[in-house]
């Protein structure tokens, strides 16, 4: 149930569905997202997320018209999965529904086995489908099924055990996974992440415009997930009945260790845990230099931000790692905000304030920043963490913005911006120190230029 | 090369001068083919945003909202409700069970907290399927409110960008006439399809304003409700960026008898052209309108042209594409590139009429490709095989310049530069040469691969002595 008093929503703290599903096919090798729906939303979608990593994102599109929506969008489906087979030479075309097709209630999974049967002559590309109504859940729902429809579809028979481990990131940046899939490395494993968005949607120049982004998951990589020493799954919040991790456990025995996404020192020291678990191999020294001198930036600048009260909204996962991270430098978390709504969003917040915090912030599930604002008036914050939609709400607060996750549209950097682990972590506590630091000395007619 | 180019879409492309001019459009984007086009809701929603004291309510699932969530730089002098961004966020049990109740208690709601003085509910995509009755609740919220409540039937996949213009400037119309007209100048005008993206109607208005135009409304940009409800009022209609308003003007015509203009505030002779058909019209009634009209522009221009011209020295001869929503706004870049000494090689929209790419096809130079809902192959192949120094766009045209190593002028409704105007001009060239002039181009691998292959052409040259 959502936790707004109001009928209307103000301003959204959540995206819909299909932007989810379609990042995450973007995150697959040769594969293209495709939105079997109206024109617009695969437009619409394209500004929004080109606008955070500034990196051309061809989402396709069924593109159904109004003689579509009362026949049924089946021929345009097909279509358009010919065209896109034709013109970017897809090896993965990633369906996902939209408000329109799930309404005029196309059955995708029997069009895509007409089509299969149809075409059965042409070199047919894997084509995963994921039903994403926008009027259920939210773009993280759109993500997790999406991820999850990768996993159940792509991944169909046990492989011989191998020494790779299955990271399931959630949704994080470009720089975060290269950072995950470096440590990895130093423990000597190779890491399948599903889906990997960290070339895909940072690219460099190049000598000519790529049809399809160079990066994501290697299909044969992800069809041999079912012979990993394991998997690691990312983010406390409880989405849907099974995850992507929960799925190859399921089916192929292939332990799944569910941990958070990984700021702060507890919630790194716990993914770095289950790393050991996996491989049997200790922290590499270079981590345990980086976690150490994390703790001592923290002692450093403790006293900086001890007793600030932060408001913290966004994504239901990114939220309560924030909150999980801001807890243990002696930020007071006082409310805790997302458009979603999940199983245990109070529950894992509750887990990761336990022992540190008295009591959980205050924690809102579908809210809207009207919500977020109304509220936020009472409460004498001294900062906001969050994407750049909240910017307007902390000028109008007169608090400064500690911008984190997607979408950062209004400064540059957001695809390469680091937030996990102990190097993340500690970008991010440099970042916040350095925030509330700034603000002090501009509201300072002293004119410190020593603080 | 051709490989990029659908077979479907081969008479949606035109080379100029090569046979005789045909360009297919209006259709439907072709599926699979990753249109840069967006909906009717977008249309819709592009035309009527900046009515700043309205209420924009969608309704619909959350996506429509959220993305047009105040993402243009359509300012406002005073109240800015356009920013907001309100939505009956639809869940499935209101697609099951209907979205009527849910779509009366927000307007209610939203009514009572911001006190707008009209609202408009936009229909999304679903909202005609599951059978909403969106102009009844209007109908009934109007009555209990007391403010006009204005359905738009904006369901997205109802045609394309254009039918949703239509149904925005149906809205508008029931507004227009309600509203009382005494005291308005007989030469006055309404302006209508400048949205005033970085404050461009602020410069427009302040040139009528020297001319002796009374501006009774803007529509839309920094736009009333009051204003539009007494627009009829105005001795003339103006209207820039034809595809979106011209029904308006149209309807007002009809009903009301309002002539209009076709102008455009973009590039210098259709900005003078504008202001002197303005003048020309209203000659009869205001003698002096003629020469104050001169005045303004001999005064804009004189301080114009000399900075115009450091611009020009550095950007003579470059190569530009275009690829722009609506046709109208090609025609005045393709001119004020001439100003710059800068060619048009492509030049494309969305949602160009019949009429549009004649208009286009006359007065670009031959050789110059012309498409019509074009996609990210297609523009980069012509990019490419053209060899453009700098795209007009916007964010979905942005890295496809960029990939490719290609300067990038923003030029849709997301900028925040007036580009309107002879100051707006002047703004223009600013940024174009900022892109088109900057010392990093020559480190992207494509223009590094081809100034190698210049040098190398001309080495070759050098070595092959003068006799050749």
């Amino acid at each position: 149930m959502s936790d707004s008093p109001y009928v209307s929503t103000t301003n959204a703290c959540k995206l819909c569905t299909p932007l989810g599903a379609a990042l995450a096919f973007r995150g697959v090798e040769g594969a293209i997202p495709f939105l079997h729906g109206s024109q617009g939303c695969a437009t619409y979608m394209r500004r929004y997320i080109i606008s955070h990593f500034r990196e051309p994102m061809d989402i396709a599109s069924s593109a159904l018209g109004e003689k579509q929506a009362v026949f049924g969008g089946g021929p345009n489906l097909k279509k358009g999965i010919l065209n896109v087979m034709s013109k970017y030479g897809a090896k993965v075309v990633g369906v996902a529904t939209t408000c329109l097709t799930e309404t005029i209630g196309d059955d995708v999974p029997r069009l895509l086995a007409e089509f299969r049967k149809e075409f059965g002559d042409l070199p047919l590309p894997e084509i995963v489908n994921v039903s994403t109504p926008s009027y259920s859940g939210t773009h993280m729902e759109g993500w997790h099924a999406a991820t999850a429809a990768l996993a159940s579809q792509l991944v169909r028979e046990k492989v011989a055990a191998h020494r790779r481990v299955n990271l399931i990131p959630g949704f994080v940046s470009p720089a975060d996974l290269r950072y995950f899939k470096e440590i990895l490395a130093d423990y000597g494993v190779a890491a399948t992440v599903l889906p990997d968005i960290s070339e895909s949607m940072d690219r460099p120049a190049l000598l000519d415009y790529e049809k399809l982004p160079a990066g994501g998951t290697p299909l044969a990589d992800i069809r041999a997930m079912s012979g990993a020493l394991g998997s690691i799954e990312c983010g406390r919040a409880a989405h849907m009945a099974e995850s992507a991790g929960d799925n190859l456990e399921r089916r192929f025995g292939v332990k799944n260790h569910r941990v958070g996404i990984p700021v702060g020192i507890r919630e790194t020291d716990a993914f770095f845990d289950a790393l050991e678990a996996l491989t049997g191999a200790p922290m590499p020294e270079k981590y345990a230099s980086e976690r150490g001198k994390l703790v001592d930036a923290y002692v450093d600048g403790h006293k900086y931000v001890a007793g600030k009260r932060a408001i913290v909204y966004g994504e239901e996962d990114m939220v309560i790692t924030m909150v999980a991270f801001l807890a243990e430098i002696g930020v007071k978390p006082i409310l805790a905000a997302t458009g979603a709504k999940c199983r245990n969003f109070k529950q894992a917040l509750a887990d990761v304030v336990e022992g540190i915090l008295p009591e959980p912030p205050e924690a809102r599930e579908g809210v809207d920043f009207h919500d977020i604002a109304e509220q936020a008036a009472d409460l004498a914050p001294d900062l906001l963490v969050g994407h750049s939609k909240g910017y307007r709400y902390a000028k109008d607060m007169g608090v400064p913005l500690v911008r984190v996750g997607f979408p950062i549209h209004d400064r540059f950097g957001g695809q390469r911006m680091l937030h996990v682990g102990y190097r993340g972590t500690q970008e991010l506590f440099d970042r916040l120190v350095n925030t509330i630091l700034e603000r002090k000395q501009e509201d300072s007619a002293v004119g410190y230029g020593y603080l | 090369m051709e490989q990029a180019i659908f077979e479907e879409r081969r008479d949606q492309i035109h080379r100029k001068g090569e046979g005789p001019f045909e360009l297919a459009c209006n259709r439907d984007s072709l599926a699979g083919a990753v249109s840069q086009r967006a909906c009717v809701f977008c249309g819709s929603r592009v035309v009527l945003y900046p009515i700043a004291d309205a209420l924009h309510l969608v309704h619909g699932p959350i996506g429509c909202a959220v993305y047009t969530w105040d993402i243009r730089g359509a300012l406002s002098s005073g109240p800015e409700l356009h920013r907001l961004s309100f939505s009956t966020d639809l869940q499935e049990k209101d697609v099951i069970f209907g979205g009527e109740k849910k779509l009366k208690a927000a307007l209610l709601e939203l009514i009572e907290r911001h006190k707008p003085n009209a609202a408009f509910v936009y229909a999304t995509c679903i909202v005609g399927i599951i059978g909403d009755d969106v102009g009844a609740v209007c109908r009934d919220v109007a009555q209990q409110t007391g403010i006009p409540v204005i359905p738009v039937q904006s369901e997205g996949f109802k045609g394309n960008k254009r039918e949703g213009y239509a149904a925005a400037c149906k809205a508008m119309f029931t507004l227009a006439g309600t509203g009382d007209t005494s005291g308005i100048s007989p030469v006055s005008v309404n302006i209508l399809g400048d949205f005033n993206l970085a404050g461009e109607i602020w410069i427009i208005r302040e040139y009528f304003k020297r001319m002796g135009v009374e501006v009774v409304a803007n529509i839309t940009g920094d736009g009333r409700v009051a204003d539009i409800k007494r627009c009829h009022g105005a001795a003339l209609n103006v209207v820039q960026c034809s595809g979106a308003t011209m029904e308006l003007a149209q309807m007002m015509q009809e009903k009301f008898g309002t002539p209009f203009l076709r102008v455009s505030y973009l590039g210098i002779e259709d900005m003078a052209d504008s202001l002197y058909a303005v003048a020309d019209h209203f000659k009869d009634r205001d003698p002096g309108i003629v020469e104050r009209t001169q005045a303004l522009v001999r005064e804009e221009l004189s301080r114009l042209l000399p900075e115009l011209h450091k611009y020009r020295q550095d950007l003579e001869g470059k190569k530009v594409a275009v690829y722009v929503g609506g046709a109208f706004k090609a025609f005045s870049l393709i001119k004020a590139f001439r100003h710059l000494g800068m060619k048009v090689v492509l030049v494309g929209s969305q949602t160009g009429t019949k009429e549009d790419y004649e208009e286009l096809a006359a007065i670009c130079d031959p050789g110059t490709v012309i498409v019509d809902d074009s996609n990210p192959l297609e523009l980069s192949k012509f990019v490419k095989e053209l060899d453009v120094d700098l795209f007009v766009g916007g964010v979905k045209e942005r890295p496809i310049a960029h990939k490719l190593g290609v300067g990038f002028c923003d030029h849709n409704h997301e900028r925040k530069e007036a580009l309107e105007g002879f100051v707006g001009m002047l703004n223009f060239a600013k940024e174009v040469h900022a892109s088109a002039t900057s010392p990093i181009w020559r480190f992207v691998p494509r223009r590094e691969a081809m100034a190698k292959a210049r040098e190398t052409r001309t080495a070759k040259r050098a070595a092959g002595g003068e006799g050749i």
